[in-house]
């Protein structure tokens, strides 16, 4: 039994970790299916939005403010601050670099990442900051089923909750809304939805937008878990893998691409580990979306790539 | 009106598939080579002003010929055959590692190598990286773009991971970096920084020159074939296995020579930090900015992205702006990410496009058209 519980605790925390993955692939899901940029800066607007909320809420309450008042107030400052980065990079970098290749866009996204990673640590310093937001304490469950129990950490689970009220939100911003039927439009095809009158810089405009209110969303959890300081950027290269398994242009693919990626590196970390030497959750997804992109090359959920000539 | 070609009659075959047809290419060529192998070692011994301190050498040049050299190599995959690859640190780090393992002698299994030449070794550091290139390329035959490029990642994270964890590479030092053996070429030490500026010319030259010819032949015209359109060209009869891992071999041994030249010659001493994926993402930038699919613009990439943030960290110093360090370096990445930025939206095609949109309007010069 005790290999039995210690097996479902590592499994649950890798799938609650790979949830927190997901909430950064969310981002890159979002600006990919709108307009085919693969937005390398997703990192660093996680950086950018949580580095503004950390430190309007540490202005606002020293400078008196109630707790619960500060938090709303900072999350609407962030959220105003994600405003302007999308409608600067909208306006100043995409804007002029429509019809170029994919790679230009990628390119240029990198370009983006050292600007917000710069100003962002140059206005709001470059420390790191705590920020607690969520309760993060270990919290024991099934302790009467197993020996000792499973041990979560409370945090890790208040990130799949957020990460789930979060699709929803988002698949009925899709579904319901008139701007996110627009978005589906542009996302099939860019000349068409601009034919039916859908004016595209607005749409990317909402798309990074709403890619960086994600983000804000991300900061939230990864800032709790962190603190929020410059190597949360890193978070991107940590969303790519589970990118690749779960398919570029799927929002469940995001979330179940995570949930493949946080669950086998936790576990490989927890068996192979030992046998090859630790720290191999370093490597393990990409080696896992090595392995799903040999067999699915556009990933689970990925639209089927058709080529012709 | 100076750069012209008109009146340059070519007699023969072997005139007319010179790598360099027009004269004044050739001259240009001839003054720059004459400059870099005898003007600069000359002014070097006189040290005339920019050569005085040993910094421009040592800090400049150096680097930015070996990091040239990286991205010649990763120019061919991803220039020239489109197989777009985010792995090069790993690949230079292979090339590193392997050479010093075969430069401190090697014991395989049963066989037991003695301490081989530093030239062998970095031949040898290179052909590992092209072999391991090779494994990592099998999966461009079935996905490609940016799915590739995270596939190339998964080669980047794998091999930070080996060369910080497996001792063996390291010959088991307790730091985990590594020293160099003494730079020796047929009895010659190479010490100083003017030598070992010239080493790395010498490297840069030959390999630029092997890759300049391989993209103009059979070999390249398949790659570049791949790249506009793989399906058609697989109709034409190319086989996408062969010219796939072909480029992906030749990328590779380039980029292990650079990684080894950029331990033992640049470095010196190193761990695996060296090679992670900072330096993959640098010669990536560098190939785009310089101008996917030339040569040529892989210089000029390397020269811009090199010396880019050595100069705007001088500036705030050169005015007396009282700056801090820190915030110098964090301007120095804004400004980097808007030139950059900048120059895609200006020239997307990178310098290698100014360079031909130049040369068109220097042709016709007074004249408009």
């Amino acid at each position: 039994m005790i290999a039995l519980g210690q097996f479902l605790e590592v499994l649950i925390s890798g799938l609650l970790a790979g949830v927190l993955y997901s909430l950064v692939a969310l981002g890159f899901v979002l600006i990919y299916k709108a307009s085919g940029v693969f937005n390398f800066a997703q990192g660093s607007m996680v950086l950018l939005a949580g580095l503004a909320l950390v430190r309007s809420l540490d202005f606002l309450v020293s400078h008196g403010m109630p707790w619960w008042a500060a938090v709303i107030a900072g999350l609407l400052f962030a959220g105003l601050i994600m405003a302007i980065t999308a409608w600067v990079v909208e306006r100043f970098v995409l804007g002029p670099l429509v019809n170029q290749d994919g790679l230009t866009l990628f390119m240029s996204t990198i370009g983006i990442t050292f600007m917000l990673d710069g100003v962002a640590q140059m206005v709001f310093g470059s420390d790191v900051y705590p920020l607690p937001l969520f309760p993060s304490d270990a919290w024991f469950i099934f302790d009467n089923v197993f020996d000792g129990g499973i041990l979560l950490n409370k945090l890790d689970v208040w990130g799949g909750l957020i990460a789930a009220v979060l699709v929803v939100a988002l698949a009925l911003f899709f579904q319901k809304t008139t701007t996110g039927r627009a978005l589906r439009a542009v996302a099939d095809d860019h000349a068409a939805a601009q034919s039916v009158g859908i004016s595209l810089n607005w749409i990317w405009f909402v798309v990074w937008l709403v890619a960086g209110l994600v983000a804000l969303v991300a900061a939230t959890v990864w800032g709790t878990k962190l603190g929020v300081q410059f190597s949360i950027t890193f978070l991107a290269l940590k969303a790519l893998p589970v990118l690749i398994i779960g398919g570029f242009t799927s929002v469940p693919g995001a979330i179940v691409g995570g949930l493949i990626a946080g669950a086998g590196e936790k576990l490989a970390e927890a068996y192979l580990g030992p046998l090859i030497g630790g720290g191999i959750e370093y490597w393990f997804a990409y080696v896992l979306a090595l392995v799903v992109l040999l067999l699915r090359p556009q990933g689970l959920f990925g639209e089927r790539i058709i080529e012709r000539i | 009106m100076f750069y012209r070609e008109t009146g340059q009659f070519k007699t023969s075959y072997v005139a007319d598939m010179a790598i360099f047809p027009i004269r004044q290419d050739r001259i240009a060529l001839w003054m720059m080579l004459a400059i870099a192998f005898i003007g600069v070692p000359l002014m070097d011994a006189f040290q005339v002003w920019p050569f005085a301190s040993e910094y421009l050498l040592r800090a400049i040049l150096i680097p930015f010929l070996i990091l040239a050299l990286a991205t010649v190599g990763l120019n061919i995959l991803t220039g020239y055959c489109g197989q777009l690859s985010l792995g090069s640190g790993a690949f230079m780090a292979i090339g590193a590692y392997s050479a010093y393992k075969f430069a401190t002698g090697v014991t395989i299994g049963v066989v037991s190598l003695p301490a081989l030449p530093v030239l062998l070794s970095i031949l040898l550091g290179g052909l590992m990286a092209a072999l391991v290139g090779i494994l990592f390329g099998v999966p461009s035959l079935r996905i490609k773009g940016l799915y590739l490029a995270v596939a190339t990642l998964a080669a980047q994270f794998f091999f930070d991971w080996v060369f910080i964890r497996v001792p063996w590479f390291t010959n088991y030092t307790s730091s985990g970096s590594v020293t160099a053996p003494a730079l020796k070429f047929f009895g010659l030490t190479v010490n100083t920084p003017i030598e070992r500026y010239l080493l790395c010319l010498v490297f840069v030259c030959v390999f630029a020159l092997l890759a300049k010819n391989l993209v103009r032949g059979n070999i390249g015209r398949q790659w570049m074939a791949i790249r506009d359109m793989d399906i058609a060209a697989e109709l034409m009869g190319i086989r996408p296995l062969y010219a796939k891992l072909s480029a992906f071999a030749v990328s590779s041994f380039i980029m292990g020579v650079a990684g080894a030249l950029w331990a033992f010659v640049y470095l010196g001493s190193w761990e695996p930090l060296a090679f992670n994926i900072d330096r993959s993402f640098q010669i990536l930038f560098m190939v785009i900015i310089g101008g996917l699919g030339s040569i040529l613009g892989s210089f000029l990439g390397a020269a811009f992205i090199l010396i880019l943030p050595i100069v705007l960290d001088q500036i705030p110093h050169a005015l007396g702006a009282p700056i801090s360090v820190e915030t110098v370096s964090l301007l120095v990445f804004v400004v980097t990410g808007a030139l950059i930025c900048w120059l895609l939206i200006v020239e997307p095609h990178g310098f290698a496009r100014l360079w031909a949109t130049g040369k068109e309007k220097l042709r016709l010069w007074p004249y408009p058209y």
